[in-house]
């Protein structure tokens, strides 16, 4: 079910590291790079693959905020809350993508276009207010900003 | 004093800065072939000599560090060198700029140091959202490495050196170097029991020294230009070039290069542009969101390095400047920041994990105007239960500036106890 291509990625990662443990943060981005979230039935193969119990695997997936234990839309929107941010007009943004978008922080679009949630510092408070569209950084936002920038998304 | 010329980001700016082609063209790589021809003792001595003191927060100086790795003589487990680009803590993005636009100054110190110390393995452990450093970072280090500069043998010396960049997934608590060493094990963050230090007992159980990108930035030009030279920029005891990352109510923010040792003053006139709209400067956190606020009578004269901050009463932390004008609401700045500190609170620690969400819980309401009689002095007995209680220095990063904002702006949180001001947020 992994396919053989990203295997081969993987063993090439495996191969960094002194010890193959090290390898499963980035076993697990990999992962979810695929479907947009770690599946149990990923969780599972990556613990197999590293000779981990299931249990450790999943203890790791769900320490970090940025893998995806739950399906997500497909683009998930990661705005920023901390303090620059919300010094800067977060608030505003906030609101302007509920207003847009019609979905608060944790909820999914019905056509599951966009997932939104509300992240901490996202290390880009010298252009606050920032968000994160999947990998991309958007900063400096204005709510006027915000119809380019999701219209631009496929 | 000597006009003062950007050493870090000398070359931001320039188009294509993070080539190898552009970091060359403007004199990169000259250090590293100078240093593998010296002994490694001799660097270590060299960044003793320059004062350097570690940019990660604690302002550690950097040789003692260097010199506490274990003896490889009595300790013959492989070493390594761990370069914290975890970049987490609010306020703070001046390693940003140093990752996107001068990678090849970061792998040229990292490599030194690496050489220095004995490594032949240097994990960057990056913080997982930024993804496109990491790309830089990974192209970088490729390039480097068929240029000569990294791998096997390097320039002919003999000594060898494998870099490689590894992403963390969203966690403010990895940038302790403890809990740093768990996740880059493969682990959840999970701060250590210090003592052993990391310097003894750090990565896979072996001598291990963590360092920040802008720490090990300025070894190349203390290398290049001589103890001497970095440790006359700046004052005692508070020496070389600095990245102050500025944000909040500034006309402009941004990360700006300067002596150690500069006013607030004169950071936020000569740099900056003075306030948002004309506005009044209210309060300055001076270090990122674990350093206590300074009101403005308190900052604008203190000298933004180690020792003046902590005779201000506060820190240079990461020197991740957050200016507030006239119009910010105290009360609501303490909320967000317990707010960060509750989330990120890896939980081991019963006065952490539960002096952060009981601080949360209250704030909120004071935040919405529903403050008790009795309450501020709750929050501060409850900050005083978490002090120096606590595995790592999250529980007291929580708790100093939590203690600053309920002190110097009182009246802000008397004003909402009882009050009906409920606020749509
Ligand atoms: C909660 C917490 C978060 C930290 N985050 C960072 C960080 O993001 N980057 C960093 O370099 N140091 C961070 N530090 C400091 C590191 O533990 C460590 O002191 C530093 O990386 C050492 O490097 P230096 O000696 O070069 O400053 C953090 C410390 C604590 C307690
Ligand atoms: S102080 Fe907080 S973050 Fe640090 S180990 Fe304890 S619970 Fe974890
Ligand atoms: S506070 Fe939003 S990016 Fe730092």
């Amino acid at each position: 079910m992994v396919a053989e291509a990203i295997q081969r990625e993987i063993d090439a990662i495996v191969a960094r590291y002194p010890d193959p443990r090290s390898a499963l943060l980035p076993i697990l981005h990999r992962l979810q790079r695929e479907e947009g979230w770690l599946s149990p039935t990923a969780q599972a193969w990556a613990a197999e693959r590293l000779g981990l119990s299931p249990a450790m695997v999943q203890g790791v997936a769900t320490f970090y905020t940025m893998y995806n234990t739950r399906p997500v839309g497909r683009h998930l929107i990661q705005l920023c809350r901390t303090l620059s941010c919300e010094l800067r007009g977060s608030l505003e943004i906030r609101a302007a993508l509920k207003a847009r978008l019609g979905i608060g922080p944790g909820e999914t679009t019905a056509d599951g276009r966009f997932t939104l949630v509300e992240v901490e510092c996202l290390g880009a408070c010298g252009t606050a207010p920032a968000m994160m569209v999947g990998e991309d950084y958007y900063e400096n936002l204005t709510p006027a900003g915000l119809d380019a920038i999701l219209a631009a998304l496929p | 004093m000597a006009a003062f010329a950007p050493v870090l980001t000398r070359i931001v700016g320039l188009a294509d800065a993070h080539t190898l082609r552009v970091y060359t063209r403007e004199g990169g790589y000259r250090a590293l072939p100078m240093a593998l021809r010296q002994a490694p003792a001799a660097i270590v001595e060299a960044v003793k000599a320059s004062g350097l003191r570690g940019r990660g927060g604690a302002g550690f100086p950097c040789g003692m560090k260097w010199g506490f790795l274990s003896d490889p003589a009595r300790n013959p487990k492989p070493r390594y060198l761990v370069c914290n680009a975890d970049e987490s803590e609010p306020g703070t993005f001046k390693d940003r700029v140093l990752l996107r636009d001068n990678p090849h100054l970061l792998i040229e110190g990292c490599a030194i140091a690496s050489y220095a110390l004995g490594v032949h393995d240097c994990f960057i452990y990056i913080r997982g959202e930024y993804a496109a450093e990491a790309r830089i970072l990974e192209a970088a280090i490729a390039e480097a490495k068929a240029a000569g500069h990294l791998g096997r043998d390097i320039h002919g010396s003999g000594f060898d050196l494998e870099i490689v960049v590894h992403r963390g997934a969203g966690a403010y608590i990895c940038g302790e170097e403890t809990a740093l060493l768990e996740s880059l094990e493969g682990k959840r963050g999970y701060p250590r029991i210090k003592p052993p230090f990391p310097a003894v007992v750090g990565l896979y159980g072996c001598p291990t020294v963590i360092n920040n990108v802008e720490t090990l930035c300025c070894v190349p030009p203390i290398v290049e230009r001589g103890a001497e030279w970095f440790a006359a920029i700046g004052r005692e005891k508070n020496t070389g070039p600095k990245l102050y990352c500025v944000s909040g109510h500034v006309a402009r923010p941004g990360t700006y290069e300067a002596p150690l040792g500069i006013t607030f003053r004169e950071l936020l006139e000569e740099h900056c542009g003075g306030m948002r709209d004309g506005r009044r400067l209210k309060a300055v956190i001076p270090g990122g969101s674990s350093t206590p606020v300074l009101t403005a009578d308190e900052v604008l004269d203190v000298k933004l390095d180690f020792d003046g901050l902590a005779a201000a009463g506060s820190m240079l932390g990461s020197a991740a400047v957050i200016v507030m004008d006239e119009t910010t609401d105290m009360v609501r700045v303490a909320f967000n920041l317990i707010r960060f500190y509750h989330h990120e609170s890896c939980g081991q620690c019963t006065p952490c994990r539960e002096g952060c969400g009981w601080l949360e819980k209250i704030l909120a309401r004071f935040d919405a105007g529903r403050g008790r009689a009795g309450e501020i002095a709750q929050m501060l007995d409850i900050c005083d239960n978490m002090a120096f209680k606590t595995i790592c220095p999250l529980g007291e990063a929580a708790r100093m500036p939590t203690e600053s904002y309920l002190r110097k702006f009182a009246g802000e949180f008397e004003a909402r106890i009882g009050a009906a001001a409920v606020k749509g947020n």
